[in-house]
């Protein structure tokens, strides 16, 4: 009788405390199934790789809106390589200029969602691309 | 030593976590695992803390993290919150009160969903106090979900139990009532700078007065704890609520309760290891051939009653000696 269940994080990282977005992401996450830790806004990358670990979550959703995703963001995916976690996904989404896009995925940034994007798209997503790790 | 069980006694997160992942998921690989954890477990000791939903259980565990840390102990935190009956997901919040720990190596903080447990706690939490016991953690606090009056399964998992408790939620009749006001060691006033904090006070001052003393004679101290917005009050009264539990502790090894307070914990580990070797197979092999779905059918026609099939199944898979 054993699941594997789907565990995600959703975190804002830096200085933006606009997060309704992610709120709603959380929410959705949470009806699609998946168990969500919710950690809020203000946090440094190094925080909230340390929680991903703690957690042993399989995708880390990372919401920006201050326009610092192009620091924050591939910060984060580097913490979780050097804590031997690479196998946690990261994807990111806010106000993200397309020209940024090649570069964050360069980085390691799996998907970006941008304004727009339907929650089922997301959630679809997730469950397409989450690999189940045993 | 298995490879995992050394890299968990010697403190690694990864392992840690992923272990305690398992056992959540119920893959056949975990339970080995922890078979192999167990001799290295039962020496931290264990802070259950449980009350409404918004009483201030995280924030509060917040500021104990702090407080042990001060002391130079390392933490671990098991934080449940419930699980969605409808589409089995849930939202883990806790941690959004314990951000600032975060970094800190020698405080490990897991987020639990109930997973349809009813009693307060996940299924799988006994097991992560386990691993968080072979990490060396020199203390664990486990947050409860936000409970009513009868969601006590804390009691088997914790050696000293917190119960918060804030002002305006009914009348003394609530203290009264059996349950959750029975199992406190130790009873937090929290909000105490909202109206009725002092009659909750009286009440429960004068509840303690009329009960008997408990077999090993601790009358549970009540700590009030103002705004966390009022920096140096807060510091303060958690300070005193740190030293309280801890005086708690002291009590339970000098009166000998703790010894009987873990044999107790023992009782109910191997209560809940039958109950997944023994009940889960078998149910799940009368769900895989059908015939769990005759069996209530026929109940559902009184064709027969649950007692009488129970028996049968019961003959039939003991007597057979099946492993199951």
């Amino acid at each position: 009788m054993s699941e594997r269940k789907i565990r995600v994080m959703v975190a804002k990282p830096g200085l933006d405390g606009h997060d309704r977005g992610a709120r709603i992401l959380a929410r959705c996450f949470r009806d699609a199934g998946f168990e969500v830790i919710y950690t809020g806004c203000h946090q440094t990358p190094e925080q909230v790789a340390a929680a991903a670990v703690q957690e042993d979550v399989d995708l880390v959703g990372l919401s920006c809106l201050s326009g610092a995703h192009r620091v924050l963001f591939p910060r984060v995916v580097e913490l979780l390589r050097e804590k031997n976690a690479s196998d946690i996904m990261v994807i990111g989404g806010g106000i993200i200029p397309e020209q940024d896009f090649p570069m964050l995925y360069d980085a390691g940034i799996q998907a970006i969602f941008t304004p727009g994007a339907s929650l089922d798209s997301i959630v679809e997503w997730i469950r397409t691309n989450v690999q189940t790790r045993d | 030593m298995m490879e995992t069980t050394k890299k968990i006694c010697a403190g690694d997160v990864r392992s840690a976590s992923r272990l305690i992942r398992d056992l959540e998921d119920k893959l056949p690989g975990a339970r080995p695992r922890l078979k192999q954890l167990f001799p290295y477990t039962g020496k931290s000791f264990i802070i259950g803390i449980t009350g409404a939903p918004g009483a201030g259980k995280s924030t509060l565990t917040d500021a104990l993290i702090s407080k042990l840390r001060k002391q130079n102990k390392t933490v671990g935190v098991l934080a449940v919150d419930p699980s969605s009956p409808f589409s089995g997901g849930a939202l883990l919040g806790d941690r959004v009160r314990m951000l600032r720990h975060a970094e800190d190596e020698a405080v490990f903080i897991r987020s639990l969903a109930t997973r349809g447990a009813l009693g307060g706690l996940a299924q799988a939490a006994g097991d992560a106090i386990h691993v968080m016991e072979a990490m060396g953690k020199d203390v664990i606090l486990v947050e409860t979900v936000g409970i009513g009056q009868q969601e006590l399964d804390i009691i088997h998992h914790a050696h000293s139990i917190v119960v918060v408790l804030v002002p305006g939620m009914g009348d003394e009749i609530q203290t009264m009532k059996a349950g959750i006001m029975e199992i406190a060691d130790v009873f937090v006033i929290n909000k105490a700078d909202r109206p009725g904090a002092k009659q909750l006070q009286t009440e429960l001052t004068s509840l303690l007065n009329a009960s008997p003393l408990t077999e090993d004679s601790w009358r549970p101290p009540i700590v009030s704890i103002g705004n966390l917005y009022e920096p140096e009050g807060f510091a303060e009264k958690t300070a005193e609520l740190i030293k309280t539990i801890l005086e708690h502790h002291t009590h339970l090894i000098v009166s000998g309760q703790l010894a009987l307070r873990m044999e107790r914990m023992a009782i109910m580990e191997i209560n809940d290891a039958l109950r997944t070797c023994i009940l889960e197979p078998v149910l799940g092999r009368l769900i895989a051939s059908g015939e769990l779905k005759k069996i209530t059918q026929r109940i559902r026609k009184r064709e027969t009653d649950p007692y009488t099939e129970a028996e049968a199944i019961a003959y039939r898979f003991l007597k057979s000696g099946d492993s199951l």
